[in-house]
């Protein structure tokens, strides 16, 4: 029997015939990936020149791109995110099904980048959950493509009998956050040159 | 330009060789309308609104309005100075021209300034329930006024799709003349609350 927070059967046929169940399932996500692009920036550019034939990240199983997050597996955020679409990538989050991965591509997705100030959002995790963080301001699309193939190491690594992996993240509080409001200010914190940017007040 | 502008309290010529006119915010709408219906001057464009608030505190705050004459291939800028102290307002010339509704309402947006008379005074580059003030002000943090979390937390709050256009709101006003399911239908829709015409 599986104890709580346990992965693996500790029976050992049944836990020899998860392994397998895992392999069949992680290699078939993994080959599948269905993007669900979200580009607001440069990013975007690089993204589709990693979707054309020069670099085609269809060898890669993402054939298909899923213009509708119903449809989609992996949602990639290319470019920076304003607050003001801070609730519509979190309903593009919540519209995919599970299970569902995201990639943050470029340095503002990632953590605002240069874009220290009022209207932007410093790094989509304070947003949605991020599985592989893509850094670049562009990447190239090598870097999305290195991205793209940790994320299938990270699905491989999955398993399709530990449910708390696929459990919808839940907000933390009524206000809507998924993490504390120290972490998050934490995180925004400005770092390298934002720092000696002119503050007026 | 050479005949003199009515109003005009001066007038300069920029370092490109455009005319600059200023006006007092009283006699902007005389100004603007003798600028686009006189024949000879057909200013039938606006290109831009915007606004300047410099560094010094002392100088007011400039809203400036490009003027071009498709016909005539000609340039004019029209600066209308409001004094820091004073009320941040102006007439709207969406009455001249209707391509001001945007432009005015970015500088409302952006710089907190007033139109009179604008149809439509809400914000256009921020959520509409944006309180942390106008960003382009000279007295407004690069981050924000509020904290990282706060900003995230009014963000994930709003609703992106709350907004009305002028065509709802024309819809409202014709509301007495829809059916009644129709406006029904409209009334309890998620795009926001259409008011009640003042007729009924």
């Amino acid at each position: 029997m599986k104890r709580v927070g346990e992965v693996q059967s500790s029976n050992y046929l049944l836990a020899k015939f998860e392994n397998l169940v895992d392999w069949v399932v992680n290699s078939s996500r993994a080959n599948s990936l269905w993007p669900m692009p979200f580009g607001t920036a440069c990013c975007a550019i690089e993204f589709m020149a990693t979707a054309a034939s020069r670099f085609d990240f269809a060898r890669f199983g993402m054939e298909r791109q899923a213009f509708s997050p119903r449809q989609a597996d992996v949602l990639i955020c290319a470019g920076r995110l304003p607050f003001k679409l801070a609730p519509v990538i979190r309903r593009i989050y919540d519209q995919m099904p599970q299970p569902k991965w995201v990639i943050s591509m470029g340095a503002c997705a990632s953590t605002g980048g240069v874009f220290d100030n009022y209207a932007m959002v410093q790094g989509i995790d304070t947003i949605v959950p991020v599985d592989v963080y893509v850094p670049g301001c562009p990447p190239r699309p090598e870097g999305l493509l290195y991205g793209i193939l940790l994320l299938h190491k990270k699905i491989k690594g999955e398993s399709l009998f530990d449910a708390v992996k696929r459990r919808d993240e839940q907000p933390l509080d009524d206000k809507g956050l998924r993490l504390p409001p120290e972490t998050i200010d934490e995180i925004s914190e400005p770092f390298g040159n934002s720092v000696h940017q002119f503050r007026s007040s | 330009m050479t005949s003199p502008v009515p109003g005009a309290l001066r007038t300069e010529v920029a370092r490109d060789g455009e005319t600059i006119v200023f006006v007092a915010p009283a006699h902007l709408l005389e100004t603007m309308r003798w600028l686009k219906d006189t024949p000879g001057q057909e200013f039938d464009y606006l290109v831009d609104v915007t606004a300047v608030e410099f560094r010094d505190r002392e100088r007011p705050l400039q809203v400036v309005y490009f003027l071009r004459s498709l016909s005539r291939k000609a340039d004019v800028r029209v600066k209308v100075e409001l004094p820091a102290s004073g009320e941040l307002a102006v007439d709207s010339v969406w009455g001249l021209w209707h391509g001001a509704d945007w432009l005015e309402r970015e500088v409302f947006d952006m710089f907190g300034v007033t139109f009179h008379g604008h149809p439509d005074l809400r914000r256009i580059l921020m959520w509409e329930t944006y309180a942390e003030g106008y960003p382009l002000r000279k007295n407004f943090p690069l981050r924000g006024r509020f904290s990282r979390s706060e900003q995230v937390r009014q963000a994930l709050n709003a609703n992106p799709e709350a907004h009305y256009s002028m065509q709802e709101l024309s819809i409202a006003e014709a509301a007495g003349d829809l059916p009644d399911d129709m406006r029904d239908r409209l009334r309890r829709g998620e795009r926001g609350v259409i008011p009640e015409p003042p007729n009924s």
